[in-house]
């Protein structure tokens, strides 16, 4: 039984440089790297190679203390180059020179029939073991699963909606046999369903055909996409509940694994923004430098490069690595700039949610914006109400939870629906705020305070 | 610009840390934000882009749409003095009267308060907020026009020390500021805000005979007390200076005595127009508490014991301070209630509120002011039982 859920609340923020669908030719990427900070909640990083020594795609590098059985992998083959620390020891990158070829560690094969054979306890033990793991995020929390626990549901959002975001569609052409070995395996992790939220308006996915899930249709502005207020909207989660999530990457990444016994971490990925020069997609693998795609493809040299879209990504150096869960490199011109009279210049080269005094950016809704990094303005008490709640598509009050939060009041965040969320769901919320909260830091304070209470 | 920017960076390290002036940093800062955005990029995680707005665009947007209600009742100062003491004058005349009464009224409001805030940002060490922008430009048009200067001062100190700063500042108030600078006139200088000889500036001239300085609530409620009919005699008031002076229509357009900036409905509604345009002012709240004084009006014209009463309910939106009370004080989103369907149940509430305090009790001629300071304190307790129903719902939700 397929639901069609029209979203009303949301805005989507449209920028200049969509990734055009071909895949482009690029210097081939040198080095990969891991990073500890990418998995949020991960507390007690520990490294098991050293600097010097060869791993094959799939060999284990790293794992938590605080949750050993989950191995984190190499995605290529070749050399441990460097194991960068910063502040304190900070455990901050492993990298890995690749070699031209890929090897792969040589996993156990498994034919539909074997999974559908092999217990639960199995299929467990070889993805913790093998690094698709990772690959499945926990709600509450937002962190890495962890293995021992069964979820009530396990949720899958086919498409994106975030700032030029890669089309899904593109990025998983041709792989719905893998995806669907994939959901084969999943659907045997949990007693309850594993949905699917499609996008309402594309129905031409070829995830529309796959088999043993429950499809739900999702339409409207972003974050119609996000897998958050897709569970809000089919089966929300309460206080005790445990549901996991993934990126449909993350499922073919795991069809593969069980289909061809490698690890393989080759991935698409979207190079997006103002500032780059050939927007296209790019044929990596997880944790790749972005030197090869930056270095002399952007139009100035006052770019922030960073990992994901522009509204939950990272900024990195122009050398940096993209991150492990990211799809995307959004580039976009830095804002270190003064501007005279900057809040009651009118302006239509500024896009903005509301439409205030000399805010124009409504008179073109269709149009692609290039924004820069500036704050535009300084940050305030909470003065404007309602705003918020218009770009939240779940029965929540975003206000009086982030209040909660700053308060680190425990029962009400709880009430309030703390459970609900992770810092994409909110990210709207940071951008529109008229008094520039920095709504998905106070987000992850709220959600840590929760989890270790 | 280049050169106040220049201007701006060498006395920069003066305020900074370690600078002979640091404690007056946020004078420094707010001066510097005012002539240019700051350069501050967004952080390394979170959202990278932000909107172009900020709580500076949203506070000048509401000011700007003031500024017919100032204009007019500028106009309308000089207007009402020239009717009253019976010489013809022309619009630049009057507009020029008008002028040397209000303005300093608004100077004064904006000089008392800006040096409170300077004072508290100084000494507290926060940022200069822009809240205060509009609440100086409220005051002034919540006074008649001869209101003494010193108690404009005094009133704007004791609004913002009293019912801001105390509170932590803009955004963490309960009351609205300038509602509360006017009721502190109201009760500690009553004499200076209240009667029928305040509203008409006469200067040293005496009125025309039969010159009454009452406004239209004031008759409206003599109507009551004398049982005659409250519309014929609105009419006919005042007929020595002006025909049908408060006519439904007159009344609408604003040439009328009364507070600075309230006299004009339709003023009121070019400035309501522009808040509802820019989204700015919740248009529910607008919407409920028009609804809710008409609604109101019209039950006490049905229940009518008094000729006051009687008076046909559309009346009761153009006399007085209702409808700019309602459009730039009830509003206000910080005393406000913040929840959606709690603003529904807020605004409705002051629109049946006023009309009760203004028919129904003889100390208070206009409601507006007691409705909405008292809908400010109520406003959290709505918005805790919209949140309570929020929390039912998930609960509800778990033990299925």
């Amino acid at each position: 039984m397929s639901k069609q859920i029209k979203l009303k609340k949301g805005f989507d923020i449209r920028l200049v440089g969509k990734a055009e669908k071909k895949i482009g030719d690029f210097q081939p990427v040198k080095t990969f790297a891991i990073k500890p900070t990418d998995f949020i909640g991960m507390r007690r990083p520990k490294v098991i190679v050293r600097e010097g020594d060869t791993v094959k795609a799939g060999s284990p590098i790293l794992f938590d203390k605080k949750l050993e059985k989950v191995q984190y992998v190499a995605p290529v083959s070749g050399e441990i180059v460097e194991i960068k620390r910063g502040e304190k020891r900070k455990l901050l990158e492993i990298k890995i020179l690749a070699d031209s070829e890929i090897n792969f560690e040589n996993f156990e094969r498994f034919t539909e029939a074997d999974i559908a054979a092999a217990s639960r306890e199995k299929l467990v033990d070889h993805m913790t073991a093998t690094g698709v793991w990772p690959q499945i995020i926990q709600r509450p929390y937002g962190v890495v699963a962890d293995p021992e626990d069964e979820p009530k549901n396990i949720f899958i959002s086919c498409f994106d909606t975030h700032p030029l975001a890669p089309d899904y569609d593109f990025l998983l052409k041709g792989q719905a046999n893998y995806f669907q070995a994939g959901i084969n395996v999943l659907k045997k992790l949990t007693k309850g369903s594993v949905f699917l939220g499609l996008s309402g308006e594309s129905k031409s996915s070829e995830m529309a055909s796959i088999q043993g899930v429950e499809t739900n249709y999702f339409s409207g502005p972003h974050p119609a996409g996000n897998v958050g207020v897709q569970i809000h909207h089919i089966a929300p989660i309460n206080k005790g509940e445990t549901v996991w999530t993934l990126n449909p990457y993350g499922v073919v990444q795991i069809g593969k694994l069980f289909t061809n016994g490698h690890y393989d971490a080759s991935k698409l990925i979207a190079l997006t923004g103002s500032e780059i020069k050939t927007p296209v997609y790019a044929q990596t693998y997880i944790g790749s430098c972005v030197d090869s795609y930056v270095a002399g493809n952007t139009n100035s040299d006052n770019v922030r490069v960073v990992s994901g879209n522009v509204l939950t990504g990272e900024k990195i150096k122009r050398d940096g690595y993209l991150g492990f869960y990211d799809h995307q490199l959004t580039t976009i011109p830095e804002g270190d700039y003064y501007e005279f009279l900057g809040w009651m210049k009118p302006t239509t080269e500024k896009l903005s949610y509301h439409k205030a005094l000399g805010l124009l950016s409504f008179l073109h809704p269709k149009k692609e914006y290039a924004l820069d990094s500036n704050v535009r303005g300084e940050e305030r008490a909470f003065v404007q109400t309602g705003v918020f709640e218009s770009v939240t598509p779940m029965d929540i009050y975003p206000v009086y939870l982030l209040k909660a939060i700053m308060a680190e009041d425990f029962d009400e965040m709880e009430e309030l629906g703390i459970y609900e969320v992770i810092e994409e769901d909110l990210a709207l919320c940071e951008f529109v705020d008229v008094s520039k909260h920095p709504v998905q830091e106070i987000v992850r304070k709220g959600i840590e305070l929760i989890q270790f209470s | 610009m280049k050169f106040l920017r220049d201007l701006l960076d060498k006395q920069k390290p003066l305020f900074q840390k370690g600078g002979k002036l640091e404690n007056l940093y946020y004078l420094y800062e707010a001066g510097e934000t005012f002539l240019f955005s700051p350069k501050h990029t967004t952080a390394p995680r979170g959202a990278q882009v932000k909107d172009a707005i900020d709580l500076k665009r949203m506070m000048i947007t509401v000011v700007i749409a003031m500024v017919p209600c100032l204009l007019f009742g500028i106009y309308n100062t000089g207007h009402m003095h020239y009717l009253a003491v019976g010489e013809a004058a022309s619009f630049g005349d009057k507009f020029i009267l008008g002028l040397t009464l209000v303005l300093p009224i608004v100077i004064v409001a904006y000089a008392a308060g800006g040096l409170v805030e300077a004072t508290f940002a100084v000494v507290r060490k926060h940022p200069i907020n822009e809240g205060f922008l509009v609440t100086g430009m409220l005051i002034p048009l919540v006074v008649p026009a001869t209101t003494p200067l010193w108690q404009v001062a005094l009133a704007t100190i004791f609004a913002v020390v009293i019912a801001k700063e105390v509170f932590g500042g803009t955004g963490m108030n309960i009351l609205n500021v300038a509602m509360t600078a006017r009721a502190f006139l109201y009760f500690a200088y009553p004499a200076q805000i209240s009667g029928d000889q305040v509203w008409t500036y006469l200067g040293d001239k005496t009125p025309v005979d039969g010159f009454s300085g009452a406004t239209a609530l004031s008759v409206a409620y003599q109507s009551g007390q004398e049982g005659v009919d409250a519309a014929s005699n609105l009419a006919s008031h005042n007929s020595a200076i002006m025909d049908n002076m408060f006519g439904f229509a007159n009344m609408f357009f604003g040439f009328i005595p009364g507070s600075i900036g309230e006299t004009s409905t339709l003023m009121v509604l070019l400035g309501a127009a522009i808040l509802l345009f820019t989204g700015v002012a919740s248009w529910k709240i607008m919407l409920s508490a028009f609804g809710g004084a008409y609604i109101m009006a019209a039950i006490m014209q049905l229940l009518a014991v008094n000729e006051f009463m009687a008076m046909p309910a559309h009346y009761h939106l153009v006399m007085g301070g209702i409808a700019f009370g309602i459009v730039f004080m009830a509003t206000d989103p910080v005393s406000a209630a913040q929840t959606e369907s709690g603003k529904w149940v807020y605004g409705l509430l002051i629109g049946v509120l006023t009309i009760i305090i203004r028919v129904t009790n003889p100390a208070y001629p206009e409601g507006i002011m007691l409705a909405v300071l008292f809908m400010n304190v109520f406003a959290p307790l709505i918005d805790h039982y919209v949140v309570k129903a929020n929390k039912k719902r998930r609960l509800q939700r778990a033990t299925v």
